[in-house]
């Protein structure tokens, strides 16, 4: 639903580097972000087209590498992944507690992108 | 052919508006104005909880309220009719609101010596947890008849909030909510979240709530 909000801030930051190194186009951005996102690739692709027509990156490529959802054990310190957002409540792999704090999964954040 | 270079750009993508609410915070901790940002789903008592906060802060806390809403301005009516100052944004459509939206409310409010503001953000447990909106403390609302399955389904909100307002604890002998398991899900995501179980309609935990906003206020005029 906030789709519009984020692909413009990519957008805005991507045109701020190309402009900086002689960009002439934009081929592909790497972004990361984490599990924890309801944003879905597909959607952010479409209102990423949307937003960088007639720009440097229209055409572009989001490639975007979903950072996993790790969480640490209280009791024993173990730290584990879960696919995805519904399992947090899993008891850990190594002690079968389910007493667990968030370390990751919550990224947002544009890496790199390949230019010409 | 060209060719394909590669550009490092190590760029947070909410970079613009986290420094927007950064700046926000700062002004409003010069004047000694606490923001809090109040998120729930619809329905789950934002407004009868801001109703009931005002009346319980009356003579004691100066309050304003921010309300936010994607068409109507229904909330803003009720609670300016309590005699609290109160501005109403339409956000056109956007299901949040970002912290440069909290800057024209923050403008839209005649006076500036409040003790304490909340902002009523829209009814959504998904966009608002994603932007910052340079409140001091985050606060959100979760009712009984939405079920203690939501911290699965809205993680990040839950992990966002300083305060877990579980309301409408008078329907809790009419429904299966399990509020143990609830309770170790949000801890899981959140393990420094204050839960109060609360009812807007019989007033029960009411006062352990205004007791913390009252803490926090005195905290942060002193700060």
């Amino acid at each position: 639903m906030h789709e519009l909000p984020v692909t413009e801030s990519i957008l805005k930051i991507v045109l701020a580097h190309a402009e900086k190194n002689d960009v002439r186009r934009v081929m592909t951005i790497g972004l990361q972000v984490g599990r924890l996102s309801d944003l879905e690739d597909e959607w952010m692709q479409r209102y990423f087209d949307y937003v960088s027509r007639g720009t440097l990156a229209e055409g572009a490529k989001l490639q975007i590498e979903r950072m996993p959802i790790r969480l640490e054990c209280n009791a024993c310190a173990e730290t584990y992944t879960v696919d995805a957002a519904n399992q947090i409540d899993i008891p850990c792999p190594n002690c079968g507690k389910k007493d667990a704090k968030l370390i990751s999964g919550r990224e947002y954040f544009i890496k790199n992108m390949e230019v010409i | 052919m060209d060719d394909v270079r590669m550009i490092e750009v190590k760029e947070e993508i909410m970079a613009d508006n986290n420094q927007v609410a950064a700046g926000v915070r700062e002004r409003l901790r010069l004047q000694k104005t606490m923001l809090v940002n109040l998120m729930s789903s619809p329905g789950s008592g934002k407004t009868s909880l801001i109703l009931k906060t005002a009346q319980a802060l009356k003579g004691s806390i100066k309050l304003g309220v921010i309300e936010a809403d994607i068409e109507s301005k229904v909330d803003a009516e009720k609670v300016a009719a309590q005699g609290i100052p109160a501005v109403q944004l339409r956000t056109g459509g956007f299901c949040h609101l970002d912290a440069t939206m909290v800057t024209q409310g923050l403008e839209a409010l005649d006076k500036k010596d409040f003790d304490l503001l909340i902002i009523e953000n829209v009814g959504n447990l998904v966009c608002p947890a994603e932007f910052d909106t340079g409140a001091h403390k985050n606060v959100m609302i979760l009712s009984v008849p939405e079920g203690d399955d939501k911290p699965l389904k809205y993680p990040l909100m839950f992990s966002i909030c300083d305060v877990l307002l579980v309301n409408k604890i008078d329907y809790l002998s009419l429904s299966d909510f399990d509020m143990a398991a609830m309770r170790k899900i949000v801890l899981a995501l959140n393990p420094e979240i204050k839960i109060i179980e609360i009812s807007c309609k019989t007033g029960a935990g009411i006062s352990d709530w205004v007791d913390w906003l009252k803490k926090e206020v005195t905290a942060f005029r002193r700060a």
